[in-house]
């Protein structure tokens, strides 16, 4: 083969696409060729140049992690992980959702202490603090008829350390309801008596009376009515009362 | 594991070596970087698509460099290179080496920028069947079945490509020399 016939297949040979056998042929032809040599060697540093210029672009790593999660296997939960999953977050949503309405009742229940604390002190403040004055529980209880939308007894209060002053209107809750004036000995107490229902079940009876803004207060739902005996007198002197309201209703 | 996640599985293992190499390619083809990680992106999203009729043991690679080609020829900047590129001649001898050429200067003097110019300057079908066989290393048959194209059609373009950048050298070196 004539040097122009080697040449003219260089690049084949130096591409790597020339067979075993004339690759040893055009081997042996470019160790006795000077001409075809030099060509080789040019063509060898072309390739070369050709293939560190090529190498010229590199994608960011912000690319490639881009497209590597776009390509990547989705995650899959198992089907019993998932139910546990579930049921997990059953119960934190059931455990928030109990928590959340026994906060609400608290603070209810604490703003109607509040509230009835607000009333008592109100009406002993007041200079009329009864509507109705009488010591007489059968004065007393009628006067309250037509005013409130339930009826309610007083009890007897003979051989009792307490006694009744009168009454006035009460509301809670946008709802009428009996306020009683009790004195013992220099104290005054109030009663007040409401529907249930004005309360929205916010507060929970007690069997004692209990502090609430130094107040001693007790409390109990009865015949669908919510009493509450509030003063500062002593503890024992409101459970008394209460104990005596309790026995009539 | 489902079938679908170990396929994904699998696609990631093969596909994500080539990652760079396909980039590199991609951005010799756009020449835009934006428009190279877009069709990285297309290409990527279309290989995993359709992996599952790919037959395992064939070549890969040349698939997947297959599906970024035809995403870009088909792509904007692809439909208006080739409508530039010349369909005739495409078949003829192969070169013969010329001697004392001026384009081993500029490689003597190992300068990319010059090379990168001329290789820049190449139509798109010249350009990259360069890069496939120089820069990626592929064989005639790899870059055949790449480019959907008769080995013979291989040769012969990578001829003309390799003379076509030696003509853009020369030319380069004559203006270097002329304005120096």
């Amino acid at each position: 083969m004539v040097c122009e016939s080697w040449k003219a297949e260089l690049d084949i040979f130096l591409d790597g696409e020339a067979t075993e056998e004339e690759m040893r042929a055009f081997d042996a032809h470019v160790r006795n060729c000077a001409s075809c040599a030099a060509d080789t060697l040019a063509r060898v540093q072309m390739k070369r140049s050709i293939q560190a210029a090529g190498k010229r672009f590199v994608p960011t790593l912000e690319f490639r992690r881009r497209v590597r999660m776009s390509i990547a296997p989705k995650p899959q939960r198992s089907f019993g992980l998932t139910w546990m999953l579930a049921a997990a977050l059953s119960l934190v949503v059931i455990a928030s959702s109990f928590s959340t309405y026994v906060w609400i009742k608290r603070t209810r229940g604490e703003q109607a202490y509040s509230e009835i604390a607000d009333l008592h002190v109100a009406t002993l403040a007041s200079s009329s603090p009864v509507d109705v004055v009488s010591t007489d529980r059968h004065t007393v209880k009628p006067w309250f008829q037509g005013k409130i939308p339930f009826a309610f007894d007083l009890p007897d209060l003979q051989n009792s350390e307490f006694s009744l002053l009168g009454g006035r209107m009460a509301y809670l809750g946008q709802e009428p309801g009996a306020h009683l004036i009790y004195a013992v000995r220099k104290h005054e107490i109030s009663v007040l008596v409401f529907q249930e229902g004005a309360l929205g079940g916010s507060l929970t009876d007690g069997s004692a009376a209990k502090k609430e803004l130094s107040f001693n207060v007790a409390t109990w739902s009865q015949g669908g009515l919510r009493y509450f005996v509030i003063g500062d007198a002593s503890a024992a002197d409101i459970n008394n009362l209460a104990s005596l309201l309790k026995a009539t209703s | 594991m489902s079938g679908a996640n170990l396929q994904a599985d699998s696609f990631e293992e093969l596909a994500m070596p080539l990652f760079d190499q396909l980039y590199n390619f991609a951005h010799w083809q756009t020449r835009n970087r934006q428009e190279a990680e877009d069709l990285i992106q297309e290409t990527y999203a279309k290989a995993l698509k359709g992996f599952a009729s790919f037959q395992l043991g064939t070549n890969f690679r040349a698939w997947m460099y297959r599906i970024l080609r035809n995403t870009f020829l088909t792509s904007r900047t692809g439909l208006k290179l080739t409508m530039t590129m010349p369909l005739d001649a495409e078949e003829g001898g192969l070169e013969p080496v010329e001697r004392d050429t001026p384009e081993t200067l500029l490689v003597e003097q190992s300068n990319r920028e010059p090379l990168q110019s001329a290789i820049d300057e190449l139509p798109v079908h010249f350009r990259e069947i360069l890069i496939l066989c120089e820069v990626e290393e592929m064989s005639y048959q790899d870059i055949s079945e790449t480019l959907s194209v008769p080995i013979g059609t291989v040769m012969s373009r990578l001829s003309r490509a390799r003379r076509t950048l030696r003509k853009r050298l020369r030319s380069q070196l004559q203006e270097g020399a002329g304005s120096a």
